[in-house]
């Protein structure tokens, strides 16, 4: 300790302290918007296991691989896993979570433009985590 | 310091001796072999990433292999290891005590490195160092998993050891004329990650018995089927290996604050900062261990809580880089190889840090979760920052130990090469991860974008191999055909050196 005065480095602090604070605020307040389910969201059931994705509809119906959803609607996928731990992603929309066996998470989304996208596996899964894949078809709304 | 290579020994002394330069020396050749063992997996990782399809690794499991025993290695085998064997040096001279407090137990704690990495190594799992239940339960196979679980087990009780004499040494054993707040800096590094261990290991401990009977069928901690939660594993072990983050990068930090005041020729800006920095670090390192998990289902109030704890790391954390430069400012700077590294090691410091800050932002994070982005931003730290300041200090050490001088030349081209090839590879996987490629996958489809940025990717991790490549030819040449090192000021920065270069040698 020389006979330097400390304060660059309480102002330097200051600002660090305050772009953290900005970062939480801004964070907190947009992750409240993104996790707020609309109301007439459509339920679909994404089941992972090792090495693909099943989505069930709300009509009952299944596909194995793709998940045909149309442009405008908003989707509330919940995502159980039947064997380890995957994870359910469309990385165009943000769409990130977890099938953790023995749970229940949801996740939502609404489609904006039509066309393919691509879905993955994002958690480590075991031999084929690699090809995990899957295909998100947005198409036109049908009424 | 003892020289080490000067006075030529046969080598079962210095395996059967419990001085702790010797312990030391065991540490730095143990560690570095297995940066080399473990750098040389990274290599084929990138070479088998260099295009889509399979390369040179025939199948998914051996690359899941690769990937897994590459981690647990460099951090396990070569980091903390590393770590230690500079403690040894250092801290019994710093605090002026004749060696460690528990020399025997110091020399245990090192022989349990070996069978340690030699379960990892002869297992070779598969199931990533994290070993995610219920896949490391249900679906890896054995006996690769369990010898996996016995070889962390055996290495989490070393440096618990290791820790507990480290902690003795700085508070019992120093000098009754030093008062705790005249400890050099290094040795409060080694003092606040040995805190960390203390309190963070155990709780891997218990996980990994219970992963064990998990998969022997005699429980169900973690196995859904059996009424457990995989979530629960998950919060256990990011509950140790989130602090074990700044366990492994205190110490570097503390090795640059010995190297940047001295090639700056001028004493550090603030003392006291550097302590305080370190011990907040230590503290608020246990608030954060869940921003690992906000996809797994957490709560929006659980992820608010993690990210705010995560968050208050950073003030810490940037203390030190405001610290370093202040001390370099004005300074009468020697660019020597410690210091180049050391100052490379700051920036990258810096570039892993705001990368960080944007993963714990809530929203951003389901970007980059499990994406090359996490895989970028975290060897920052390791490589970028832990490494670099490693590397650093082994260049500076190395007179000490040797008693020559490594080759300048080679030195400066190894950190150019490293700093170059550093950059390409992790920055760009950074970006990889935005285009959102997942870590961890041994094959992935022809999309433009990934191609071409694994391929700088791989480039780059070439480069960082040659350099390693010269690196090793400069050790092994210099330490014994270098230049005979000027032991009282090898690096002609003038001043006085705070610490004796010979050691006294009690015999034990």
């Amino acid at each position: 300790m020389g006979g330097h005065s400390n304060w660059p480095e309480w102002i330097y602090i200051g600002v660090i302290v305050a772009i953290m604070v900005w970062v939480g605020a801004e964070a907190w307040d947009a992750e409240r918007l993104v996790e707020h389910v609309p109301e007439d969201a459509e339920t679909i059931i994404v089941t992972g296991q090792q090495w693909f994705w099943t989505f069930e509809y709300e009509d009952g119906t299944k596909t194995i691989g793709d998940l045909y959803v149309e442009v405008g609607k908003a989707y509330k996928l919940e995502i159980v896993s039947k064997d380890v731990n995957h994870s359910f992603n469309i990385h165009d929309y943000v769409v990130l979570m977890d099938a953790i066996p023995g749970r229940v998470n949801t996740v939502w989304f609404a489609p904006t433009e039509v066309g393919t996208y691509d879905i993955q596996c994002r958690e480590f899964c075991g031999l084929i985590h690699y090809n995990m894949r899957g295909t998100l078809i947005v198409e036109e709304a049908s009424t | 310091m003892v020289l080490e290579l000067q006075k030529p020994r046969p080598i079962w002394q210095i395996m059967f001796s419990t001085h702790h330069t010797d312990v030391g020396l065991l540490y730095l050749i143990t560690s570095l072999a297995f940066l080399f063992l473990g750098g040389s997996l990274a290599l084929v990782i990138r070479a088998e990433l260099f295009l889509p399809g399979a390369q040179i690794i025939g199948d998914a499991m051996t690359f899941n292999r690769i990937f897994t025993v590459h981690g647990t290695t460099l951090i396990f085998l070569f980091i903390i290891p590393f770590a230690s064997a500079v403690g040894n040096y250092y801290v019994p001279i710093m605090v002026r005590y004749k060696d460690m407090a528990y020399p025997k137990l110091n020399a245990i704690a090192f022989w349990m490195i070996p069978p340690g990495g030699a379960l990892i190594w002869l297992g070779f799992a598969d199931f990533t160092w994290y070993a995610t239940p219920p896949y490391s339960i249900i679906s890896a196979p054995g006996p690769a998993a369990d010898m996996w679980i016995f070889g962390l087990k055996i290495l989490g009780i070393s440096s618990v050891l290791g820790a507990i004499n480290f902690i003795v040494t700085i508070l019992k054993c120093k000098h009754p004329d030093m008062s705790i707040g005249q400890v050099p800096l290094l040795a409060w590094s080694f003092l606040s990650s040995s805190l960390i261990i203390l309190v963070a290991i155990p709780t891997f401990a218990a996980a990994l018995l219970m992963l064990l009977t998990d998969r022997l069928g005699v429980s169900g901690f973690f196995n859904p089927a059996m009424g457990g939660d995989p979530i629960a594993y998950a919060h256990l072990f990011w509950f140790t290996f989130h602090p074990e983050v700044y366990v492994l990068v205190i110490p570097a930090i503390g090795m640059m604050y010995e190297i940047i005041p001295r090639f700056s020729r001028k004493p550090i800006y603030s003392y006291n900062s550097g302590i305080f920095a370190f011990v907040l670090l230590s503290i608020v390192g246990f608030s954060s261990w869940a921003h690992h998990m906000y996809a797994t289902g957490m709560s929006f109030t659980e992820k608010t809580v993690f990210m705010v704890g995560t968050l208050a790391a950073v003030p810490a954390s940037a203390m030190h880089v405001f610290n370093f430069i202040a001390t370099m400012w004005n300074g009468r700077i020697k660019f020597l190889t410690p210091m180049m590294w050391s100052v490379g090691g700051i920036a990258l410091f810096f570039s892993a840090g705001a990368g960080g800050v944007a993963n714990a932002a809530m929203p951003l994070d389901f970007t980059t979760h499990d994406t090359y982005w996490v895989v970028g931003h975290f060897h920052l730290f390791v490589m970028g920052t832990i490494a670099f300041g490693s590397i650093g200090f082994l260049y500076y050490m190395f007179p000490y130990v040797t008693g020559r001088m490594y080759n300048e030349t080679l030195g400066k081209v190894h950190f150019i090469m490293s700093f170059v090839g550093t950059v390409l590879v992790f920055f760009t996987q950074h970006v990889l991860g935005l285009y959102g490629m997942p870590r961890r996958i041994f094959d992935y489809p022809p999309i433009p974008e990934w191609i071409a940025m694994n391929q700088i990717a791989t480039v780059g991790a070439m480069i960082i191999g040659i350099s390693m490549a010269i690196f090793l030819a400069n050790m092994i040449y210099s330490s014994g055909k270098g230049k005979l090192a000027n032991t009282e000021d090898p690096f002609g920065v003038g001043g006085k050196y705070y610490y004796p270069f010979e050691a006294k040698n009690p015999s034990h």
